[in-house]
């Protein structure tokens, strides 16, 4: 397989080259401003409105009252400021108060799915991260027969597609008894992923073994080596992973939809979609939506605030996913 | 910081460890660190997959258990009528989704890298990215709103006449194609801007001695260069856009009638609503191999493992 030479080359420059890399940017000699470059500006410059001004639209939604939304519907502020939609969203409206601004009346509570979310995201990062480092560790590092025909019979699972594995895994799910749990829903990918493997073993194999090789001469274990040398060693890589991770598990919709539908394990792309289904068709509770949305999206957007620069540079073939 | 230490350190560390690699196995601990994900690669990826083809071949409905009938559900499927549907609307999706992503993506990427080499910037792209699909279904599908939507409000503004987005038939494939180019276009820009950070500076500079214009350089230079990760990330935007589901479930549920039914909200259907598991299983099977050959094709005829590097 040619590609898994192409994956081979990768995610090292990702980890290592980004800041490595920095430098000799500066030396590219400086064009003079043509008409060519402020062209080129202003393409830029529309292509981030066009990726800033719906995220916008958002929030300007979520903070207008359903009922005069269609009165305003071009005006750029929020049309008739209200936080009902968000008091929808979260509960925290009778009923009656909620059909009244334009609300479905169906019970819906987002707090419960921001946690659902949160837990079942949470199991999957964790576990993942962790089993897939020590399953990489052992792939780049160890000397063991065979290692590197089960690497790349794990490598080749990337070439499945989900769906494929989600009926029977679907099936047997259902035949643990763990539909509607959040183990049901976690399980899948609490074990390893092929990509969280390749990332990390990726890393691990440009990592110096110099540092391993003295604490072998001093005795030490394989174990003690991997947990005091290699993954303190690796906080970044094993950062950015459970970035991605963690922001995959949050967005999941297919599988969760499949076997975490009851309300109590519901999470929030399955609740918003639920949401979506019972609003009046006719009329739509559209900030109600947004403000779900908005709901929903908040937390990855914080996280992105927050590490985004290890994210994006993380991104180059690694980003097979 | 460790880096500095190192050089002195390797010559003094290199004649103890030459004898130590030869034949000795870590098996023991290998199996150890490896056990878990070996568990979980037996249980819900070679287990499924093995399972999957065998459902295929039988007729099960979940009650019950799977009865061996051959190829039936593979007959049925090929004179299945909305089985040839789903696969020409997806087909339609495929092509309208990657021409336009690719296009934009490029156009991006060579921004990013000539223009704007920000961190922010390509920050700012990448956010779609991050949002679920259903988040972005679900804010276009309220800024397409025939009757109050953003967009409608300004082509009318323009003049021009409503578009029903979602609800006609002719457009329901390209509305939801263009959504998840907007999703994809920064993501699939920076897997190509990394691949252009790839290209040596000797080339360009080479270049620009002899005389070689913006244009000339892009046909002869860049693209050339680029083709390796193009073909890469063509390779695993087409897989990804074979199986759109989740915008299409959350938004037109494979309507107008069966305009936008797309193959894996088929399957997804014929499992779930349907309770067909042998037939949903095939027809995923068939899916399976529609990505095995479009892959291998793409690989063989855009020639992806080549490099002009050398």
């Amino acid at each position: 397989m040619t590609t898994t030479q192409r994956l081979d080359a990768a995610p090292a420059g990702a980890a290592n080259g980004g800041t490595r890399r920095r430098p000799s940017t500066d030396r590219r000699p400086r064009r003079p401003v043509g008409w060519g470059r402020i062209g080129a500006w202003a393409v830029l410059a529309l292509a981030i409105l066009v990726t800033v001004v719906p995220f916008l639209w958002m929030i300007r939604t979520a903070l207008s009252s359903n009922h005069s939304l269609a009165a305003n519907s071009a005006s750029l502020l929020p049309a008739d400021f209200s936080w009902g939609a968000f008091k929808r969203v979260f509960g925290m409206q009778s009923p009656e108060e909620a059909l009244a601004q334009g609300g479905s009346g169906a019970a819906i509570n987002f707090w419960l799915y921001l946690r659902n979310s949160f837990i079942v995201s949470t199991m999957v990062t964790v576990a993942q991260v962790f089993f897939s480092a020590l399953a990489a560790y052992a792939f780049a590092r160890l000397q063991w027969p065979g290692r590197d025909k089960v690497f790349s019979l794990f490598l080749a699972t990337l070439l499945v597609p989900p769906i494929f594995t989600a009926l029977p895994n679907f099936l047997l799910i259902k035949n643990l008894g763990l539909l509607n749990t959040f183990l049901g829903i976690a399980l899948p990918t609490m074990l390893m992923t092929p990509f969280a493997i390749f990332f990390l073993r990726q890393f691990f194999l440009g990592m110096s073994r110099e540092m391993e090789e003295a604490a072998k001469l001093d005795g030490a274990s394989h174990l003690r080596i991997f947990f005091q040398i290699v993954a303190p060693n690796a906080v970044g890589p094993i950062a950015t992973l459970s970035l991605l991770t963690f922001i995959a598990a949050w967005n999941d919709y297919f599988w969760p939809l499949l076997v975490g539908q009851e309300d109590k394990v519901r999470v929030l792309t399955v609740g918003l979609s639920v949401f979506k289904s019972q609003s009046p068709q006719g009329a739509p509770d559209w900030s109600g939506l947004m403000a779900a949305t908005l709901v929903a999206a908040l937390p990855i957007l914080i996280l992105f605030l927050a590490f985004g620069k290890k994210v994006v540079n993380s991104i180059g073939f690694s980003g097979i996913k | 910081m460790a880096t500095t230490e190192i050089p002195a350190r390797s010559q003094a560390a290199a004649p103890a460890r030459a004898p130590r690699k030869r034949g000795k196995s870590d098996l023991a601990t290998a199996l150890v660190f490896i056990t878990p994900a070996v568990v979980g690669f037996i249980v819900f990826y070679l287990v499924p997959t093995i399972r999957g083809l065998y459902l295929s071949f039988t007729n099960y409905n979940l009650f019950g258990s799977p009865v061996w009938i051959g190829l039936t559900n593979y007959i049925k499927i090929v004179q299945d009528k909305l089985f040839w549907n789903a696969m020409a609307v997806t087909g339609e999706y495929v092509v309208l989704n990657i021409a336009f992503q690719t296009v934009f993506a490029l156009g991006l990427a060579l921004l990013m890298y000539h223009v704007a080499k920000s961190t922010i910037v390509r920050g700012v792209l990448l956010l779609p990215y991050l949002v679920a699909n259903v988040i972005v279904a679900l804010l276009w599908f309220w800024m397409l709103d025939y009757q109050i939507g953003i967009v409608n409000q300004v082509i009318e503004w323009l003049g021009l006449p409503r578009v029903a987005f979602f609800g006609s038939g002719t457009w329901a494939i390209p509305t939801i194609a263009f959504i998840n180019v907007w999703r994809h276009m920064g993501y699939t820009a920076l897997l190509l801007f990394a691949g252009l950070q790839a290209i040596p500076r000797n080339v360009y500079e080479v270049a620009a001695l002899d005389g070689a214009g913006a244009w000339k350089t892009f046909w002869k230079i860049t693209m050339p260069l680029l083709r390796p990760v193009m073909v890469l990330v063509l390779v695993v935007t087409v897989i990804g856009s074979f199986q759109i589901f989740d915008t299409v479930a959350v938004t037109t549920n494979g309507g107008p009638v069966n305009a936008s039914r797309v193959i894996q909200l088929y399957i997804y259907q014929k499992a779930f609503t349907e309770q067909d598991f042998g037939y949903a299983s095939a027809l995923s099977v068939i899916l399976f191999a529609i990505l095995g050959v479009v892959a291998f094709l793409q690989m063989k005829f855009l020639r992806g493992n080549e490099s002009e590097l050398g």
